[in-house]
């Protein structure tokens, strides 16, 4: 199964030939198609899995768990899917709006390493391997989010980049810890040590070092306030990325830990994580709403959204992790979606201030309804993936008497709502203000709705097959909870 | 010469919050420095210290239960690369950020979290 690799291969080997070649004019093409051959690459080793289940690679030949392995189960592999997609149509989005400062040859260099440390992070069965992953996708998008290398930009990249170091190496202390007390840093070894121990209270030292370190870049309650202060600075196409990206990587990291094998002292450490989840939620939620800036608007419900993943994963059953999981992957899109639109809206009308726009619903109905399509899927409406997610997460939170989260969740999604409604109302139906009526208005191109419609479609074709990605989704919430055939996997028993 | 370790993790983990909540920018880097020292010495201690047996072995070697765990000194060496990289990439941007600015004043990086 040697084409486990090729997630990682394949943007290593573009990302070198970019830096060898240098010429942003093939960089154009470079990156929309290199990141359609990771799209296809993903498809193709989904349709493995489906054949052959589980699917690992031992480098190197070491057999596990003395070597690295790398795993492709039905998360990693759904998760491969979508962050292909975000990459395939972000690429074609930083065509047509990166600036004229940022040489096109070095973004899509730091766009493929980013890619690479992101699919790495996906597939691998190794504690210290996710580590190394990990530095690479950030130091990527450190470079990423300074590149344009405004007063800006480069303040907010000392707050990413303070706190994400923060996190890094909180997460190197822990795995420290964690391999001082178990001796592997294999995930399945792990999960096969920790499932049935009973001296829980030793664990709770690297379990907490993990918890916030990849709540650190998640984004959750009390540590997610790099996010707002630096995600508005880059250049749009930069923080579309980051917005359907990074934070997901931490919130996949946090289920696949406490699903394998952070499973000791649950009432204690489910309790916390819906407390969070709860927190993240409003917080997230009620700060977007005092913004009149889409960006700030958009990067704190980010954070209201990562709150019901968390949800998810603190109510533990299969139903909410499946939950979990189809609200990861909807909002991956229907996020990205929303960021497109607003940089589209700011192409046109030359800034984000929501109060210096409006009548773009007459002008431009086109951008009108790929805007609402995304915006709703966030909100919850049916038949959009949005609604299908929430209701699981809902189902869940009820089936489980877990009723507060469920009415925190609910209410949020008003929040939610108000949030997108009022860029709705001020940017499309509020008509022009005056004084600003006299700048010149940018006419788009079909090239440029292109991102915007792909997300659009596939946000609602998630919500129109519903059922299949339910029965999916499902499948991989039952193998979360019940992570038996992942580790015979690894150890092919 | 676990203990000695273990005290100098623990210095080296104060000096660097200490450190951290400075108000200049440079003292910051030199406390991520520290924390990242201290983080790394700490991976290094964690399967303990084995004095005098590096872990070779070869077709005569039956027990190799006295011998140093190589895993952690493999993991540290990793980890220092990494530590290095992103120390030189904050300094560079302390540069870059100097450079525009004038500034090492933490309190000076206000603007993107003003209220519009």
């Amino acid at each position: 199964m040697n084409s486990i690799a090729l997630p990682l291969l394949l943007p290593f080997a573009i990302a070198i030939s970019l830096l060898l070649v240098r010429s942003d004019k093939l960089s154009k093409w470079v990156g929309p198609l290199g990141s359609l051959a990771m799209l296809a690459v993903a498809v193709y080793l989904n349709f493995q899995l489906q054949q052959n289940g589980i699917m690992t690679l031992n480098t190197g030949g070491w057999i596990a768990p003395f070597g690295i392995v790398l795993v492709v189960d039905h998360l990693s592999s759904l998760m491969l899917m979508v962050s292909a997609l975000i990459a395939f149509v972000i690429a074609l989005f930083a065509n047509r709006n990166l600036t004229e400062d940022i040489p096109m040859s070095r973004f899509y260099f730091f766009f493929f390493t980013l890619n690479m440390g992101v699919n790495g992070a996906f597939i691998t069965g190794d504690v210290f391997n996710l580590y190394v992953w990990f530095e690479v996708m950030l130091l990527s998008s450190f470079v990423l989010i300074t590149l344009g290398k405004k007063k800006e930009q480069l303040e907010g990249g000392i707050k990413y980049l303070a706190l994400n170091i923060m996190g890094s190496m909180l997460f190197l202390a822990g795995l420290g810890l964690l391999y001082g007390k178990t001796g592997t840093l294999n995930m399945a070894h792990l999960a096969e040590i920790l499932r049935n121990d009973h001296h829980a209270s030793l664990m709770s030292t690297s379990m907490v070092l993990f918890f916030v370190a990849f709540g650190i870049k998640a984004a959750v309650f009390p540590l997610y306030f790099w996010l707002p202060s630096s995600y508005h600075t880059p250049n749009i196409a930069v923080t579309s990325l980051f917005a359907g990206l990074l934070t997901k990587v931490g919130v996949y990291t946090l289920i696949r830990f406490f699903t394998l094998f952070f499973v000791q002292d649950q009432t204690f450490w489910h309790t916390l994580l819906l407390i969070v989840a709860g927190l993240t939620m409003v917080s997230g939620g009620m700060a977007a709403a005092s913004y009149y800036e889409t960006r700030r608007i958009l990067s704190y419900h980010i954070i209201s959204q990562i709150g019901y993943m968390i949800m998810g994963l603190g109510i533990f059953t299969p139903l909410a992790l499946a939950g979990a999981v189809f609200f990861t992957i909807h909002n991956m899109i229907a996020k990205t979606g929303t960021f497109v639109a607003a940089g589209l809206i700011a192409k046109i009308k030359g800034t984000y201030e929501l109060k210096e726009v409006g009548g773009l619903y007459k002008q431009n109905p086109v951008l009108a309804i790929l805007f609402i399509i995304p915006a709703f899927a966030l909100a919850g409406f049916p038949p959009i993936s949005g609604f299908f997610a929430k209701f699981m997460l809902l189902k869940a939170g009820i089936d489980s008497g877990q009723y507060l989260i469920t009415a925190v969740a609910l209410l949020t999604g008003f929040l939610t709502l108000y949030s997108m409604i009022k860029i709705w109302n001020e940017a499309f139906l509020k008509k022009q203000p005056e004084e600003k009526s006299q700048i010149t208005e940018v006419k788009l191109k079909i090239m440029d709705y292109m991102p915007l419609a792909i997300l659009a479609a596939a946000s609602l074709l998630m919500g129109l097959f519903a059922p299949s990605v339910f029965e999916y989704v499902m499948q991989t919430g039952d193998q979360l909870f019940e992570p038996s055939a992942y580790i015979n996997a690894v150890f092919k028993k | 010469m676990e203990i000695l370790l273990a005290i100098i993790v623990g210095v080296l983990y104060t000096a660097g919050v200490y450190m951290l909540l400075r108000r200049s920018i440079v003292k910051f880097i030199i406390g991520i420095i520290f924390m990242s020292n201290a983080t790394n010495l700490l991976v290094f201690l964690s399967a303990g210290l084995v004095q005098g047996n590096p872990a070779f072995v070869n077709a005569t070697t039956v027990d190799t239960s006295h011998l140093a765990d190589p895993t952690p000194q493999a993991l540290v060496l990793t980890a220092i690369v990494i530590g290095l990289g992103m120390v030189v990439f904050i300094l560079a941007l302390k540069y870059k950020y100097f450079e525009i600015t004038g500034t090492d004043d933490l309190d000076q990086l206000k603007q993107t979290d003003e209220h519009s």
